[in-house]
Protein backbone atom coordinates (compact mmCIF):
# COMPACT_ATOMS: atom_id res chain seq x y z
CA UNK A 1 0.00 0.00 0.00
CA UNK A 2 2.92 2.45 0.97
CA UNK A 3 4.52 2.04 -2.09
CA UNK A 4 1.74 2.20 -4.49
CA UNK A 5 1.27 5.46 -2.79
CA UNK A 6 5.00 6.50 -3.02
CA UNK A 7 4.50 5.19 -6.84
CA UNK A 8 1.74 7.76 -7.23
CA UNK A 9 2.85 10.63 -5.35
CA UNK A 10 6.52 10.38 -7.39
CA UNK A 11 4.16 10.35 -10.98
CA UNK A 12 2.40 13.11 -10.46
CA UNK A 13 5.94 15.04 -9.18
CA UNK A 14 7.28 14.43 -12.09
CA UNK A 15 3.89 14.86 -13.96
CA UNK A 16 3.78 18.59 -12.08
CA UNK A 17 7.74 19.14 -13.32
CA UNK A 18 6.91 17.94 -16.59
CA UNK A 19 3.81 20.41 -16.76
CA UNK A 20 6.32 23.24 -15.27
CA UNK A 21 9.20 22.37 -18.19
CA UNK A 22 6.63 23.03 -20.83
CA UNK A 23 4.91 26.35 -19.50
CA UNK A 24 8.23 27.99 -19.02
CA UNK A 25 9.18 26.84 -22.70
CA UNK A 26 6.16 28.89 -23.67
CA UNK A 27 8.55 32.06 -22.70
CA UNK A 28 11.90 30.39 -23.48
CA UNK A 29 13.54 30.57 -26.96
CA UNK A 30 13.69 28.83 -29.02
CA UNK A 31 10.21 28.60 -30.81
CA UNK A 32 8.83 25.58 -32.71
CA UNK A 33 6.26 27.95 -34.56
CA UNK A 34 5.97 25.21 -37.40
CA UNK A 35 5.15 22.30 -34.87
CA UNK A 36 2.38 24.21 -33.11
CA UNK A 37 0.80 25.13 -36.71
CA UNK A 38 1.30 21.33 -37.32
CA UNK A 39 -0.24 19.90 -34.27
CA UNK A 40 -3.46 23.13 -34.41
CA UNK A 41 -4.31 21.22 -37.69
CA UNK A 42 -3.74 17.86 -36.42
CA UNK A 43 -5.92 18.12 -33.12
CA UNK A 44 -8.12 21.21 -34.26
CA UNK A 45 -8.77 20.63 -37.48
CA UNK A 46 -8.85 17.20 -37.97
CA UNK A 47 -10.64 16.68 -35.06
CA UNK A 48 -13.70 19.14 -36.50
CA UNK A 49 -16.07 16.22 -38.34
CA UNK A 50 -16.33 14.04 -34.85
CA UNK A 51 -16.61 16.99 -32.53
CA UNK A 52 -19.77 18.78 -35.24
CA UNK A 53 -21.24 14.57 -35.55
CA UNK A 54 -21.40 14.49 -31.99
CA UNK A 55 -22.51 18.43 -31.12
CA UNK A 56 -25.07 17.84 -33.37
CA UNK A 57 -26.78 14.32 -31.61
CA UNK A 58 -25.78 16.39 -28.61
CA UNK A 59 -28.24 18.79 -29.27
CA UNK A 60 -30.81 16.86 -31.02
CA UNK A 61 -31.06 14.13 -28.35
CA UNK A 62 -31.23 16.81 -25.29
CA UNK A 63 -34.05 18.62 -27.10
CA UNK A 64 -36.13 15.25 -28.12
CA UNK A 65 -35.79 14.42 -24.06
CA UNK A 66 -36.51 17.70 -22.51
CA UNK A 67 -39.45 18.28 -24.73
CA UNK A 68 -41.24 15.38 -23.45
CA UNK A 69 -40.27 16.36 -19.84
CA UNK A 70 -41.25 20.45 -20.19
CA UNK A 71 -44.14 19.45 -21.97
CA UNK A 72 -45.36 17.39 -18.74
CA UNK A 73 -45.22 21.00 -16.93
CA UNK A 74 -46.64 22.80 -19.78
CA UNK A 75 -43.17 24.34 -20.33
CA UNK A 76 -42.04 23.44 -23.98
CA UNK A 77 -41.35 26.64 -24.86
CA UNK A 78 -38.00 26.87 -22.43
CA UNK A 79 -36.37 23.77 -24.60
CA UNK A 80 -33.74 26.24 -26.45
CA UNK A 81 -32.42 27.69 -22.64
CA UNK A 82 -32.75 24.36 -21.26
CA UNK A 83 -30.43 23.41 -24.45
CA UNK A 84 -28.11 26.48 -24.66
CA UNK A 85 -27.54 25.97 -20.70
CA UNK A 86 -26.94 22.37 -20.95
CA UNK A 87 -24.39 22.31 -24.24
CA UNK A 88 -22.70 25.54 -23.26
CA UNK A 89 -21.77 25.03 -19.59
CA UNK A 90 -21.71 21.26 -19.68
CA UNK A 91 -21.97 18.45 -22.25
CA UNK A 92 -20.36 21.01 -25.19
CA UNK A 93 -16.85 21.14 -23.28
CA UNK A 94 -17.18 17.65 -21.74
CA UNK A 95 -18.43 15.85 -24.48
CA UNK A 96 -15.86 17.70 -26.64
CA UNK A 97 -12.95 17.21 -24.25
CA UNK A 98 -13.76 13.43 -23.96
CA UNK A 99 -13.55 12.96 -27.67
CA UNK A 100 -10.16 14.95 -28.03
CA UNK A 101 -8.68 12.88 -25.21
CA UNK A 102 -9.74 9.65 -27.20
CA UNK A 103 -8.82 10.51 -30.10
CA UNK A 104 -5.52 12.84 -29.28
CA UNK A 105 -4.43 12.34 -25.87
CA UNK A 106 -3.88 8.77 -27.34
CA UNK A 107 -2.70 9.71 -30.53
CA UNK A 108 0.08 12.15 -28.73
CA UNK A 109 0.57 9.53 -26.16
CA UNK A 110 1.32 6.55 -28.71
CA UNK A 111 3.63 8.90 -31.02
CA UNK A 112 5.36 10.03 -28.23
CA UNK A 113 5.68 6.82 -26.88
CA UNK A 114 7.23 5.02 -29.92
CA UNK A 115 9.77 7.97 -30.24
CA UNK A 116 10.83 6.45 -26.81
CA UNK A 117 11.12 3.12 -27.17
CA UNK A 118 13.01 3.72 -30.75
CA UNK A 119 15.64 5.96 -29.31
CA UNK A 120 13.82 9.18 -31.21
CA UNK A 121 13.76 11.06 -27.67
CA UNK A 122 17.41 10.36 -26.72
CA UNK A 123 18.50 11.14 -30.40
CA UNK A 124 16.72 14.32 -30.25
CA UNK A 125 18.73 15.12 -26.66
CA UNK A 126 21.94 13.88 -28.00
CA UNK A 127 20.93 16.37 -30.99
CA UNK A 128 20.96 19.11 -28.75
CA UNK A 129 17.20 19.89 -28.74
CA UNK A 130 14.98 19.87 -25.76
CA UNK A 131 12.37 17.23 -26.66
CA UNK A 132 9.92 18.96 -23.48
CA UNK A 133 10.45 22.27 -25.91
CA UNK A 134 10.17 20.62 -29.44
CA UNK A 135 7.65 17.91 -28.61
CA UNK A 136 5.39 18.76 -25.46
CA UNK A 137 5.20 22.34 -25.51
CA UNK A 138 3.81 22.91 -29.02
CA UNK A 139 1.28 20.37 -28.22
CA UNK A 140 0.16 22.28 -25.27
CA UNK A 141 -0.16 25.18 -27.13
CA UNK A 142 -2.24 23.64 -29.97
CA UNK A 143 -4.98 22.27 -27.80
CA UNK A 144 -5.36 24.55 -25.23
CA UNK A 145 -6.00 27.39 -28.32
CA UNK A 146 -7.67 24.58 -30.21
CA UNK A 147 -9.91 23.11 -28.08
CA UNK A 148 -12.37 26.17 -27.07
CA UNK A 149 -12.64 26.39 -30.83
CA UNK A 150 -13.79 23.07 -31.00
CA UNK A 151 -16.09 23.46 -28.30
CA UNK A 152 -17.74 26.69 -29.58
CA UNK A 153 -18.72 24.57 -32.93
CA UNK A 154 -19.85 21.64 -30.76
CA UNK A 155 -22.14 24.12 -28.66
CA UNK A 156 -23.12 25.52 -32.28
CA UNK A 157 -23.97 22.81 -34.23
CA UNK A 158 -25.30 21.21 -31.10
CA UNK A 159 -27.68 24.28 -30.74
CA UNK A 160 -28.76 23.97 -34.47
CA UNK A 161 -29.19 20.15 -33.94
CA UNK A 162 -31.56 20.85 -31.27
CA UNK A 163 -33.42 24.07 -33.19
CA UNK A 164 -34.29 20.78 -35.66
CA UNK A 165 -35.86 18.99 -33.30
CA UNK A 166 -37.64 21.57 -31.87
CA UNK A 167 -39.15 23.55 -34.69
CA UNK A 168 -39.74 21.67 -37.85
CA UNK A 169 -39.85 17.95 -36.50
CA UNK A 170 -41.64 18.21 -32.64
CA UNK A 171 -43.24 21.98 -33.97
CA UNK A 172 -42.77 22.64 -29.91
CA UNK A 173 -41.98 26.25 -30.83
CA UNK A 174 -41.04 28.65 -33.24
CA UNK A 175 -38.06 29.38 -34.76
CA UNK A 176 -37.82 33.22 -33.76
CA UNK A 177 -38.58 32.02 -29.91
CA UNK A 178 -36.28 29.40 -29.83
CA UNK A 179 -33.13 31.21 -30.89
CA UNK A 180 -34.12 33.97 -28.43
CA UNK A 181 -34.88 31.99 -25.29
CA UNK A 182 -31.17 30.08 -26.36
CA UNK A 183 -29.70 33.57 -26.38
CA UNK A 184 -31.42 34.95 -22.91
CA UNK A 185 -30.65 31.90 -21.46
CA UNK A 186 -26.75 32.48 -21.29
CA UNK A 187 -25.60 34.30 -18.67
CA UNK A 188 -21.34 35.70 -18.98
CA UNK A 189 -21.05 33.17 -16.04
CA UNK A 190 -22.23 30.43 -18.46
CA UNK A 191 -20.10 31.85 -21.32
CA UNK A 192 -16.77 31.90 -19.03
CA UNK A 193 -17.24 28.61 -17.68
CA UNK A 194 -17.78 27.10 -20.91
CA UNK A 195 -14.57 28.66 -22.41
CA UNK A 196 -12.45 28.28 -19.16
CA UNK A 197 -13.10 24.36 -19.01
CA UNK A 198 -11.99 23.82 -22.26
CA UNK A 199 -9.10 25.62 -21.91
CA UNK A 200 -8.18 23.76 -19.16
CA UNK A 201 -9.27 20.41 -20.53
CA UNK A 202 -6.82 21.50 -23.75
CA UNK A 203 -4.10 21.27 -20.97
CA UNK A 204 -4.50 18.38 -19.23
CA UNK A 205 -5.27 16.33 -22.16
CA UNK A 206 -1.78 17.47 -24.06
CA UNK A 207 0.20 17.22 -20.94
CA UNK A 208 -1.26 13.63 -19.99
CA UNK A 209 -1.04 12.32 -23.35
CA UNK A 210 3.30 13.53 -23.61
CA UNK A 211 3.58 12.80 -19.81
CA UNK A 212 2.64 8.78 -20.27
CA UNK A 213 3.90 9.02 -24.10
CA UNK A 214 7.70 10.28 -22.45
CA UNK A 215 7.17 7.42 -19.81
CA UNK A 216 6.85 4.62 -22.13
CA UNK A 217 9.08 1.68 -21.60
CA UNK A 218 9.22 -2.09 -22.87
CA UNK A 219 8.41 -1.88 -26.76
CA UNK A 220 5.23 -1.70 -28.72
CA UNK A 221 3.29 -3.32 -26.17
CA UNK A 222 4.65 -0.49 -23.63
CA UNK A 223 3.42 1.49 -26.31
CA UNK A 224 0.15 0.35 -26.13
CA UNK A 225 0.20 0.50 -22.45
CA UNK A 226 1.09 3.99 -22.03
CA UNK A 227 -1.54 4.84 -24.67
CA UNK A 228 -4.93 3.44 -23.04
CA UNK A 229 -3.43 5.00 -19.90
CA UNK A 230 -3.42 8.65 -20.70
CA UNK A 231 -7.12 7.92 -22.38
CA UNK A 232 -8.60 6.72 -18.89
CA UNK A 233 -6.13 9.01 -17.29
CA UNK A 234 -7.43 12.75 -19.06
CA UNK A 235 -10.61 11.35 -18.92
CA UNK A 236 -10.82 10.73 -15.20
CA UNK A 237 -8.94 14.28 -14.99
CA UNK A 238 -11.89 16.22 -17.15
CA UNK A 239 -14.42 15.16 -14.78
CA UNK A 240 -12.86 15.88 -11.82
CA UNK A 241 -11.88 19.08 -13.15
CA UNK A 242 -15.75 19.93 -14.31
CA UNK A 243 -16.49 19.37 -10.88
CA UNK A 244 -13.98 21.43 -9.19
CA UNK A 245 -15.12 24.13 -11.70
CA UNK A 246 -18.31 23.45 -11.61
CA UNK A 247 -18.07 23.83 -7.65
CA UNK A 248 -16.56 27.23 -7.98
CA UNK A 249 -19.04 28.80 -10.99
CA UNK A 250 -21.66 27.68 -8.77
CA UNK A 251 -20.73 29.82 -6.08
CA UNK A 252 -19.91 32.66 -8.11
CA UNK B 1 26.49 5.64 -11.50
CA UNK B 2 23.73 3.29 -10.14
CA UNK B 3 20.08 2.31 -11.61
CA UNK B 4 18.13 0.98 -8.69
CA UNK B 5 20.57 -1.47 -6.79
CA UNK B 6 23.09 -2.38 -9.91
CA UNK B 7 25.81 -0.36 -10.89
CA UNK B 8 25.47 1.09 -14.54
CA UNK B 9 29.34 2.51 -14.02
CA UNK B 10 31.75 2.23 -11.17
CA UNK B 11 35.50 3.72 -10.99
CA UNK B 12 35.46 4.63 -14.61
CA UNK B 13 38.47 7.35 -15.80
CA UNK B 14 38.81 7.59 -19.57
CA UNK B 15 39.85 10.83 -21.49
CA UNK B 16 39.69 11.03 -25.37
CA UNK B 17 41.77 13.84 -26.91
CA UNK B 18 41.28 15.04 -31.02
CA UNK B 19 42.47 11.98 -33.24
CA UNK B 20 42.20 9.41 -30.89
CA UNK B 21 39.84 6.49 -30.62
CA UNK B 22 39.03 4.09 -28.01
CA UNK B 23 37.00 0.89 -28.86
CA UNK B 24 35.09 -0.36 -26.05
CA UNK B 25 33.96 -3.86 -25.50
CA UNK B 26 31.77 -5.61 -23.15
CA UNK B 27 28.84 -8.32 -22.51
CA UNK B 28 25.82 -7.15 -22.86
CA UNK B 29 24.47 -5.07 -19.61
CA UNK B 30 28.56 -4.03 -18.80
CA UNK B 31 27.83 -0.16 -18.58
CA UNK B 32 28.85 0.30 -22.47
CA UNK B 33 26.22 2.51 -23.80
CA UNK B 34 25.65 3.89 -20.08
CA UNK B 35 29.58 5.57 -20.71
CA UNK B 36 27.99 6.55 -24.18
CA UNK B 37 25.47 8.67 -23.12
CA UNK B 38 27.10 10.10 -19.75
CA UNK B 39 29.62 11.38 -21.70
CA UNK B 40 27.05 13.68 -23.36
CA UNK B 41 25.50 13.99 -20.39
CA UNK B 42 22.11 12.03 -21.87
CA UNK B 43 22.82 10.07 -18.17
CA UNK B 44 24.03 11.67 -15.07
CA UNK B 45 26.25 9.88 -13.01
CA UNK B 46 25.47 10.03 -9.01
CA UNK B 47 29.25 10.90 -8.26
CA UNK B 48 32.65 12.18 -9.88
CA UNK B 49 33.12 14.60 -13.13
CA UNK B 50 32.68 13.97 -16.67
CA UNK B 51 34.48 17.26 -18.72
CA UNK B 52 33.15 17.60 -22.19
CA UNK B 53 35.27 20.23 -24.28
CA UNK B 54 36.54 21.39 -20.75
CA UNK B 55 33.25 21.91 -19.23
CA UNK B 56 31.98 20.01 -16.33
CA UNK B 57 28.78 18.95 -17.38
CA UNK B 58 27.83 17.52 -14.14
CA UNK B 59 27.59 20.87 -13.06
CA UNK B 60 25.08 21.99 -15.69
CA UNK B 61 21.55 22.32 -16.53
CA UNK B 62 19.66 20.27 -19.24
CA UNK B 63 19.16 23.47 -21.16
CA UNK B 64 22.78 23.93 -21.04
CA UNK B 65 23.80 20.78 -22.15
CA UNK B 66 21.79 20.89 -25.68
CA UNK B 67 24.26 23.82 -26.88
CA UNK B 68 27.02 21.56 -26.03
CA UNK B 69 25.88 18.26 -27.36
CA UNK B 70 25.15 20.31 -30.38
CA UNK B 71 28.82 19.93 -30.66
CA UNK B 72 29.02 16.30 -30.61
CA UNK B 73 27.70 13.64 -32.84
CA UNK B 74 25.70 10.68 -31.73
CA UNK B 75 24.99 7.29 -33.62
CA UNK B 76 22.72 5.26 -31.73
CA UNK B 77 22.30 1.71 -32.46
CA UNK B 78 19.61 1.73 -34.40
CA UNK B 79 20.45 4.80 -36.10
CA UNK B 80 17.76 6.82 -34.14
CA UNK B 81 15.92 8.47 -36.95
CA UNK B 82 13.28 10.19 -37.05
CA UNK B 83 11.13 8.15 -39.02
CA UNK B 84 8.73 10.89 -39.64
CA UNK B 85 11.17 13.12 -41.62
CA UNK B 86 13.05 11.93 -44.84
CA UNK B 87 16.42 11.41 -45.23
CA UNK B 88 17.53 14.24 -46.15
CA UNK B 89 15.75 16.31 -43.34
CA UNK B 90 16.69 13.98 -40.81
CA UNK B 91 20.73 15.00 -42.08
CA UNK B 92 19.62 18.51 -42.27
CA UNK B 93 18.28 18.35 -38.13
CA UNK B 94 21.07 19.00 -36.72
CA UNK B 95 22.46 21.56 -39.18
CA UNK B 96 19.17 24.17 -38.52
CA UNK B 97 19.17 22.59 -34.72
CA UNK B 98 22.54 23.83 -34.27
CA UNK B 99 21.94 27.62 -35.75
CA UNK B 100 18.29 27.85 -34.12
CA UNK B 101 19.97 27.19 -30.59
CA UNK B 102 23.20 29.49 -31.09
CA UNK B 103 21.12 31.79 -32.72
CA UNK B 104 19.16 32.25 -29.01
CA UNK B 105 22.02 30.73 -26.00
CA UNK B 106 25.30 31.46 -25.34
CA UNK B 107 26.79 29.44 -27.78
CA UNK B 108 29.98 26.95 -26.04
CA UNK B 109 32.06 27.50 -29.66
CA UNK B 110 31.04 31.27 -30.58
CA UNK B 111 28.60 31.71 -33.03
CA UNK B 112 28.57 29.51 -36.05
CA UNK B 113 28.72 30.89 -39.35
CA UNK B 114 25.31 30.77 -40.93
CA UNK B 115 25.49 27.74 -43.63
CA UNK B 116 24.56 29.14 -46.90
CA UNK B 117 23.53 26.38 -48.59
CA UNK B 118 22.29 23.62 -46.27
CA UNK B 119 20.97 21.38 -48.80
CA UNK B 120 24.92 21.15 -50.66
CA UNK B 121 26.16 20.27 -46.68
CA UNK B 122 23.33 17.41 -46.33
CA UNK B 123 24.28 16.07 -49.97
CA UNK B 124 27.51 15.93 -49.38
CA UNK B 125 27.36 14.53 -45.63
CA UNK B 126 24.92 11.57 -47.76
CA UNK B 127 27.70 11.60 -50.44
CA UNK B 128 30.04 10.51 -47.59
CA UNK B 129 27.87 7.57 -46.53
CA UNK B 130 27.60 6.53 -50.52
CA UNK B 131 23.20 7.47 -50.16
CA UNK B 132 22.75 10.56 -51.73
CA UNK B 133 20.30 9.09 -53.89
CA UNK B 134 18.22 8.17 -50.78
CA UNK B 135 17.67 11.93 -50.16
CA UNK B 136 13.80 12.16 -50.51
CA UNK B 137 12.96 8.94 -48.82
CA UNK B 138 11.80 7.80 -45.31
CA UNK B 139 13.99 5.82 -42.71
CA UNK B 140 11.37 2.72 -43.19
CA UNK B 141 11.56 2.91 -46.95
CA UNK B 142 15.42 1.79 -46.46
CA UNK B 143 17.67 -1.41 -45.05
CA UNK B 144 18.42 -1.68 -41.70
CA UNK B 145 22.76 -1.50 -42.80
CA UNK B 146 21.50 1.67 -44.70
CA UNK B 147 19.84 3.58 -41.79
CA UNK B 148 22.86 2.94 -39.60
CA UNK B 149 25.37 4.92 -42.60
CA UNK B 150 22.39 7.56 -42.49
CA UNK B 151 22.83 8.14 -38.80
CA UNK B 152 26.42 8.38 -39.60
CA UNK B 153 25.97 10.90 -42.07
CA UNK B 154 23.47 12.71 -39.47
CA UNK B 155 26.03 12.75 -36.75
CA UNK B 156 29.08 14.00 -38.82
CA UNK B 157 26.98 16.57 -40.91
CA UNK B 158 27.62 19.59 -38.59
CA UNK B 159 31.55 18.46 -38.39
CA UNK B 160 31.82 17.80 -34.62
CA UNK B 161 34.85 17.25 -32.70
CA UNK B 162 33.80 14.37 -31.22
CA UNK B 163 32.06 11.19 -32.52
CA UNK B 164 30.13 8.45 -30.65
CA UNK B 165 29.63 5.17 -31.95
CA UNK B 166 27.15 2.84 -30.52
CA UNK B 167 27.25 -0.32 -31.55
CA UNK B 168 27.69 0.86 -35.42
CA UNK B 169 27.99 -2.76 -37.30
CA UNK B 170 25.66 -4.70 -34.36
CA UNK B 171 22.91 -7.36 -36.46
CA UNK B 172 24.97 -6.29 -40.01
CA UNK B 173 26.54 -8.70 -42.36
CA UNK B 174 30.21 -8.46 -42.93
CA UNK B 175 30.00 -6.69 -45.75
CA UNK B 176 28.11 -3.50 -44.55
CA UNK B 177 29.88 -3.84 -41.51
CA UNK B 178 33.14 -3.85 -42.80
CA UNK B 179 31.50 -0.71 -45.49
CA UNK B 180 30.47 1.11 -41.98
CA UNK B 181 33.44 0.68 -39.91
CA UNK B 182 35.72 2.14 -43.19
CA UNK B 183 33.22 5.14 -43.01
CA UNK B 184 33.98 5.64 -39.29
CA UNK B 185 38.03 5.62 -40.19
CA UNK B 186 37.56 7.24 -43.12
CA UNK B 187 35.85 10.26 -40.73
CA UNK B 188 38.42 10.18 -38.33
CA UNK B 189 41.20 10.59 -40.62
CA UNK B 190 40.06 13.18 -42.61
CA UNK B 191 38.64 15.74 -40.06
CA UNK B 192 41.09 14.62 -36.82
CA UNK B 193 38.38 13.88 -34.51
CA UNK B 194 37.87 11.77 -31.47
CA UNK B 195 35.90 8.65 -31.85
CA UNK B 196 34.54 6.75 -29.06
CA UNK B 197 33.39 3.07 -30.42
CA UNK B 198 31.07 0.26 -28.66
CA UNK B 199 31.16 -2.82 -30.46
CA UNK B 200 31.58 -6.40 -30.14
CA UNK B 201 33.56 -7.36 -33.27
CA UNK B 202 36.96 -7.33 -32.68
CA UNK B 203 37.37 -6.76 -36.39
CA UNK B 204 35.86 -3.36 -36.17
CA UNK B 205 38.79 -2.78 -33.44
CA UNK B 206 41.58 -3.98 -35.82
CA UNK B 207 40.44 -2.30 -38.53
CA UNK B 208 40.30 1.10 -36.35
CA UNK B 209 43.56 0.38 -35.26
CA UNK B 210 45.69 -1.15 -38.24
CA UNK B 211 44.14 1.14 -41.42
CA UNK B 212 44.06 4.67 -42.00
CA UNK B 213 42.25 6.68 -44.76
CA UNK B 214 44.14 7.40 -47.80
CA UNK B 215 42.94 10.62 -49.21
CA UNK B 216 45.02 10.90 -51.85
CA UNK B 217 44.17 7.26 -52.90
CA UNK B 218 40.42 7.58 -51.66
CA UNK B 219 40.79 4.18 -49.96
CA UNK B 220 41.82 2.09 -47.01
CA UNK B 221 45.08 1.01 -46.50
CA UNK B 222 47.38 -0.93 -44.03
CA UNK B 223 49.20 1.79 -41.82
CA UNK B 224 53.15 0.93 -42.39
CA UNK B 225 55.24 -0.44 -38.83
CA UNK B 226 56.41 3.06 -37.77
CA UNK B 227 52.69 4.23 -38.33
CA UNK B 228 51.60 1.33 -36.21
CA UNK B 229 53.32 2.30 -33.45
CA UNK B 230 51.77 5.49 -33.19
CA UNK B 231 48.47 4.28 -34.22
CA UNK B 232 48.84 1.67 -30.97
CA UNK B 233 48.84 5.37 -29.06
CA UNK B 234 46.28 6.58 -30.40
CA UNK B 235 43.76 3.65 -30.75
CA UNK B 236 43.62 2.62 -27.11
CA UNK B 237 41.02 -0.93 -26.80
CA UNK B 238 38.59 -0.79 -23.45
CA UNK B 239 36.99 -3.83 -21.50
CA UNK B 240 34.15 -3.34 -19.16
CA UNK B 241 32.49 -5.59 -16.79
CA UNK B 242 29.57 -4.90 -14.82
CA UNK B 243 29.92 -1.21 -14.94
CA UNK B 244 33.96 -1.12 -14.77
CA UNK B 245 36.80 -1.30 -17.05
CA UNK B 246 38.56 -4.20 -16.52
CA UNK B 247 41.24 -3.98 -19.36
CA UNK B 248 42.72 -0.96 -20.87
CA UNK B 249 45.33 -0.54 -23.27
CA UNK B 250 46.42 -0.95 -27.28
CA UNK B 251 45.53 -3.77 -29.65
CA UNK B 252 49.25 -6.03 -29.00
CA UNK B 253 48.70 -5.48 -25.15
CA UNK B 254 45.19 -7.03 -25.17
CA UNK B 255 46.22 -9.37 -27.45
CA UNK B 256 48.66 -10.90 -25.20
CA UNK B 257 46.47 -10.25 -21.92
CA UNK B 258 45.77 -13.83 -20.04
CA UNK B 259 42.46 -12.44 -18.44
CA UNK B 260 39.82 -14.93 -19.43
CA UNK B 261 37.27 -12.25 -19.64
CA UNK B 262 39.17 -10.31 -22.12
CA UNK B 263 40.28 -13.04 -24.30
CA UNK B 264 36.55 -13.66 -24.86
CA UNK B 265 36.59 -10.49 -26.76
CA UNK B 266 39.64 -11.63 -28.95
CA UNK B 267 39.42 -13.23 -32.72
CA UNK B 268 42.01 -15.84 -32.54
CA UNK B 269 42.97 -17.26 -35.52
CA UNK B 270 42.49 -20.69 -35.95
Amino acid sequence: MGRVLTTLIASFQEFVFLAGRAFLNLVRRPHYYTDVLLQMDIIGVGSIPIVVLTGFFSGAIIALQMSRALNTYGASSQVGSIVALTLVRELGPVLTALLVAGRNASGIASELGSMKVTEQIDAMRALGTDPVQKLVTPRLTATAVMLPCLTVVADSIGLFGAYLVAVPLLHIISGGSYWSSSWRALVLNDLTQGLVKPLLFGIIISLVGCFYGLRTTGGTQGVGRATTQAVVAASIWIFFVTFLIDKIFVNL
Amino acid sequence: MRFEDVWALRNVSLTLNPGETRIIFGAAGSGKTSLLKAVIGLVNPDEGEILLYGRNICCLKEEELFALRAHAGFLFQEGGLFDSLTIGENVEYPLTNRQSIEAHRDAPFGPDSPIEDPEQRVREALRFVELEHTFNQFPSEVSGGMRRRVGIARAIVTEPPLVLYDSPTAGLDPITANLIMALIAKERDTRNIASLIVTHRYQDAELMANFHYDAEAGELKPLEENDEASSQDGTKFIVMKEGEIVFFGSRREMESCEDEYVTKFIRRET
